[in-house]
């Protein structure tokens, strides 16, 4: 009996993705690699953080930026896990010979990124209400919970695209947080000031968080877009 | 044992890889500096050279892996530049690694890439049960594997992607005597449903009577081209 092609490549580019999201998900479930690692190494990065500054008072108003602060360093780590197991036995050179859509690699990659990013954010805002006791503003929950998703987005896409660049880099552990660090500099910046007014740790009001959102969209947008089409090109070289 | 098919009476009909003067490069260095072959459909050919010969680069050039330089080449009736995504969709490559998510299942590995052509859950369970890996094997972590379990899981996703070219690099690797006999007769089992196999060895006889024709790669090219002893023996 001959193999039946008839179907291959008919499965939608978002069912690819989501089979990509899944199943880093599932792997991400089995291994614990986040829950066990990353989830410690960020909240001890934010007790540092609390010895290092000592000052209550000032503590609580450089709280929103020691949450991305962290967030950003986990990023890293969340990056390098993710793509370690595309390349460990040559899965990535597998689904691009699969002729699975780099755009499909790009947003379930990114997907289960964000996925995971969110629960580390969420861990590390208890943490610092925890050690720090900011509180959330009458109003600023919209602000905080659109920032989290903006910024969230926006890291996951940055993180998915560099990962990808330096996935088949010698000292790629190295070269990640130097081409990611300086990128996602927008989002440190447009995040930590909005969470700040949703807070209201620095005296400023909520209506002055809702700008930077125009940011962090702008942020995730241009690396939605790009992202998507340099991916490709990028896994290929 | 069924014989080896005849490829000239493949109902796909002429030439599953045709290469003419191909070039590739990797970090300035040629590695296939004018290859001239091509394979017809249904065929089983087993390259063989030594290391550094350009026998991988020839199976990733084939695979869309490797962009070609200079020259011209088709792949399952493709321009492997211009077409080189539907070239993907269609050719299966084991190389060196196998693809593998060593934190999942044997079964959730097979599962993920049939998945990826729309491959529905009896044909991921038969390639299971075809290579061997039905059972309580299924449900072990590919991590926690043998070499050889490894090996039959990569080619139980190359089966459930129903490929028509496969490009396999070493197969025989890592697999004892039993495992090698259940691949050879996959690879035949493969060629005679109307697949086209390439094999790169160095293990030319145990390949070799596989085989219904052997090309010799030196220095990026091929440089020898001849019939396989094992030509309609299928033994």
């Amino acid at each position: 009996m001959a193999p039946d092609h008839s179907v291959a490549g008919a499965i939608p580019p978002w069912r690819l993705a989501w089979l990509i999201a899944l199943k880093d998900l599932r792997i991400e479930a089995r291994s614990r690699v986040v829950v066990y690692q990353v989830l410690p190494f960020a909240v001890i990065v934010m007790v540092m953080f609390g010895f290092a500054l000592d000052d209550d008072g000032i503590a609580q108003r450089v709280a929103p930026g020691l949450i991305w602060l962290a967030t950003l360093f986990s990023l890293l780590v969340v990056v390098q896990r993710s793509f370690a197991v595309e390349a460990a036995d040559g899965a990535l050179d597998a689904l691009r010979v699969a002729g699975v859509d780099a755009v499909s690699i790009f947003l379930g990659k990114a997907l289960a990124m964000a996925a995971q990013l969110v629960v580390l954010e969420l861990v590390l805002f208890v943490t610092a209400v925890v050690l720090y006791g900011p509180r959330v503003r009458p109003g600023g929950l919209a602000l905080l919970v659109v920032t989290w998703v903006l910024a969230t987005i926006g890291l996951a896409l940055v993180g998915t695209l560099y990962g990808g660049l330096t996935a088949g880099f010698t000292g790629r552990e190295t070269l990640l947080p130097l081409l990611v660090l300086p990128v996602v500099a927008p989002v440190l910046i447009g995040a930590t000031r909005a969470v700040e007014s949703a807070l209201g740790t620095t005296g400023a009001a909520v209506s002055e968080g809702w700008p930077w959102i125009g940011l962090l969209t702008v942020f995730a947008g241009a690396f939605g877009v790009g992202g998507s089409l340099a991916f490709g090109p990028l896994i290929d070289e | 044992m069924s014989p080896a098919p005849d490829p000239t009476t493949h109902p796909g009909g002429g030439l599953a890889v045709e290469f003419t003067d191909a070039v590739a490069i990797v970090g300035g260095f040629p590695v296939l500096a004018g290859a001239n072959f091509h394979v017809r459909r249904g065929e089983i050919v087993l390259l063989h050279g030594p290391n550094g010969a350009g026998k991988t680069s020839l199976l990733r050039l084939c695979a869309g892996l490797l962009p070609l330089e200079r020259g011209q080449a088709r792949v399952l009736g493709l321009d492997l530049v211009r077409q080189r995504a539907d070239v993907r969709r269609r050719v299966g490559l084991l190389g060196h690694g196998n693809g593998l998510y060593v934190d999942l299942t044997v079964s959730e590995n097979v599962a993920f890439w049939g998945a990826t052509v729309g491959a529905g859950a009896g044909e991921i369970a038969a390639a299971l049960v075809r290579m061997g890996l039905d059972g309580r094997l299924a449900t072990v972590a590919v991590g926690r594997c043998s070499a050889g379990q490894k090996r039959r899981t990569a080619l139980a996703c190359l089966v459930v992607r129903r490929a028509e070219l496969w490009l396999l690099d070493e197969p025989h690797a890592s697999l004892d005597a039993v495992a090698r006999d259940e691949l050879d007769d996959l690879l035949r089992k493969a060629a005679a449903a109307g697949a086209t196999v390439i094999v790169a060895s160095h293990e030319t006889e145990r390949a070799a009577p596989l085989a219904t024709r052997q090309l010799a790669v030196a220095g990026g090219r091929v440089v020898d081209d001849t019939p396989s002893p094992g030509v309609g023996r299928g033994t």
